[in-house]
């Protein structure tokens, strides 16, 4: 069967799914809507917290970046999974304790003010509208890739399927999907995956393979270290960056997951705090399957594409390499005019520019795997941008619905017609969200870093104080959240847009990259509101009973 | 007593925290980035041994560090509320 053929049969079938559990998990009341009324089992929402957290990037680009960069791409694998641990340990089951709907009610209620509260709901609408603009374009980029339509059309068929089922379903079927969902990303990762390590190194497991030696004798990672310092590039298993600024980054990435909205609200959904617990311990586990791989399929693709085209005729290149020429991923310049392909370190000899997405798209192309598992790709990346962009949805509409229109506008509303609410402002934020897929600010790239830069300056620090810290006040919480943001907004937009000045990578302060930056801005904020805390008046007896009472597990919970 | 309790189960618990924690940054942070260049003149198969921290060793330590932690504190909980 033709691979178009295959790509429509498994999409079709993967969307028929999801419509199918949607339908059956229609959503009644706001409980339902926003948190699917406390009844997800832990495994369940550990596999939702995962397809949830896994975006397009984490499928598509994150083994390519890896296999480019090297050891510089840990930041990204640690940075992505230590936050599970901060999650696990210091947030998670607290939250659960405290037992309502989103992030910010947590912050306004702790720190007994409204105007907490707002800061928090505009910091929640920011992470995830710069977020969810991504994802929505990621949908679009493989419809275009894999279904040869254009990624217009593609953004609005993956609009659809969004709306559909998360105006329908609201987190209830947004959980269930996402489970679906992971299922298919996972197999369509593992795969690929599985078959090439078979191919290089004989070993089934990719963790295990890409330490093992090569078909001819010699470890892999000696290999791909060997080839890269012929051809000039830097060694494989070392890095470039310092080690300041990996340390920040990683800091960054790891306090920025546990301060992300969409990841957190996912463990209001389970019955009770030891169900938070494990489902955090579930989600790490599944989220970890893919992570280990990724740096696998790195090295593995980095060794097969080098073997393939460096030193080689031109007129000898196999059929996808042409075929990804023609997307214009793939760049072949030949400066000496001698039909041979010098892929080298060196900028002014090298003639072969290769965009990082390719790598997991390209990689069973590359091997000669068989069609259908092509086809099982395109079902996994668009089911990875599809979940994460659910996930985000229902954080915009429930921050809408919930936290402004019951929380502070109106606290009269009706359950039903708080349900509407959040259905509409689901249905906006779809729109909106399309919008800027089809209309991609340039800004996009640069603003999913600013995403977890954000969310570390702002929640983190607010959240932990709140629980670990009785003294924490309302003054101290707003000054923080507020100076840490702005902190973090200013660096970002002086070094990554040129405001305030603008400067290149040189004047960076203390060499650390606005990536890193989200840690010192964290640290700002942690600093700001303890002092101010120390200064103004200890919150009321009610709120130091509240945070003596989350700290314990629940006594109607059975053992 | 009860209070008695409650206050056992707390620094009970942000002790588990400062142990798992701290086994957190050694493994991220001390073994994957500020020790990688001594660790990596040790040979792990076919891995340097601060690559393979950077790039797989921290995240099985860190799911075993929930899996622990969980174990810890469905124990805590369980004494929490015996003998009330």
């Amino acid at each position: 069967m033709s691979l178009q053929i295959w790509i429509w049969i498994i999409v079709g079938l993967t969307f028929a799914l999801y419509i199918g559990i949607a339908i059956w998990s229609k959503a009644g009341s706001t409980n339902e809507f926003y948190i699917a009324g406390k009844g997800v089992n832990p495994i369940a929402n550990g596999m939702a917290t995962a397809a949830d957290w896994m975006s397009a990037a984490s499928f598509i680009s994150m083994a390519g970046i890896i296999s480019f960069i090297g050891y510089d791409g840990s930041v990204y694998l640690m940075g992505w999974t230590g936050g599970y641990v901060l999650l696990a340990l210091l947030l998670a089951p607290y939250l659960r304790k405290f037992g309502k709907f989103t992030v910010p009610d947590f912050i306004g209620d702790r720190y007994y003010s409204n105007v907490a509260r707002t800061v928090a709901v505009f910091c929640a609408l920011i992470v995830s509208f710069t977020y969810i603009a991504g994802q929505m374009r990621g949908v679009g980029i493989v419809f275009s890739r894999y279904l040869e339509v254009d990624i217009n059309s593609g953004v609005f068929i993956g609009m659809g399927i969004v709306l559909f089922y998360a105006i329908l379903g609201g987190m209830k079927g947004i959980t269930y999907t996402q489970v679906a969902q992971y299922c298919v990303l996972i197999f369509a990762f593992m795969v690929p995956a599985i078959f090439i390590s078979i191919q290089m190194t004989g070993n089934p497991i990719p963790q295990l393979g890409f330490g093992s030696e090569s078909t001819d004798g010699v470890y892999l990672l000696d290999k791909l270290n060997g080839l890269h310092q012929e051809l000039g590039f830097s060694e494989y298993t070392s890095g470039s960056k310092s080690t300041l600024d990996v340390f920040l980054i990683t800091a960054a990435l790891m306090i920025g997951t546990a301060g992300l909205p969409h990841v957190i609200v996912r463990f209001f959904t389970v019955k009770k705090v030891s169900d938070a617990r494990k489902s955090a311990g579930w989600a790490l586990l599944f989220i970890a399957i893919l992570y280990t791989t990724a740096p696998a399929i790195a090295v593995f693709a980095r060794t097969n594409l080098i073997e393939t085209v460096s030193e080689k005729d031109y007129s000898t290149m196999p059929y996808w390499f042409k075929k990804w020429e023609d997307t214009g991923l793939l760049k072949y310049d030949d400066k000496n005019d001698d039909n041979i392909i010098q892929y080298l370190g060196d900028e002014q000899l090298n003639e072969l520019t290769i965009d990082k997405d390719i790598m997991v798209l390209a990689n069973p192309e590359i091997a000669q795997l068989p069609n259908w598992v092509i086809a099982l790709l395109a079902a996994g990346a668009i089911a990875a941008a599809l979940s994460t962009a659910a996930g985000l949805l229902l954080v915009i509409s429930s921050s809408i619905s919930h936290d402004l229109i019951k929380r502070i506008i109106n606290p009269e509303i009706s359950d039903k017609g708080e349900l509407i609410a959040a259905r509409v402002s689901a249905f906006f934020a779809v729109m909106l969200a399309g919008y800027f897929g089809i209309n991609p600010p340039d800004f996009v790239a640069a603003t999913v870093a600013l995403a977890f830069g954000l969310a570390a300056a702002s929640f983190f620090p607010a959240i932990v104080l709140g629980i670990f810290y009785k003294k924490m006040n309302k003054e101290g919480a707003i000054s923080g959240m507020l100076i840490g943001i702005l902190s973090m907004l200013f660096y970002m937009t002086k070094f990554k847009f040129g405001w305030f000045g603008g400067g290149s990578s040189e004047d960076w302060w203390f060499g650390i990259s606005p990536e890193g930056f989200g840690t010192i801005a964290m640290l700002i904020n942690l600093i700001v509101s303890i002092t101010v805390a120390n200064f103004t008046a200890s919150p009321p007896e009610k709120i130091i009973k509240l945070v003596e009472n989350i700290r314990l597990p629940s006594d109607d919970e059975e053992l | 007593m009860k209070n008695n309790k409650a206050e056992i189960y707390w620094k009970k618990n942000l002790r588990y925290l400062t142990i798992l924690l701290s086994i957190w940054f050694l493994v991220s942070f001390g073994f994957g980035i500020l020790l990688a260049d001594q660790l990596n003149e040790i040979q792990f198969f076919g891995f340097k041994l601060g690559f393979w921290f950077a790039q797989q060793g921290s995240i099985y330590t860190f799911v075993i560090l929930i899996f622990v932690y969980i174990f810890l504190m469905n124990r805590l909980d369980k004494f929490y509320r015996s003998k009330k």
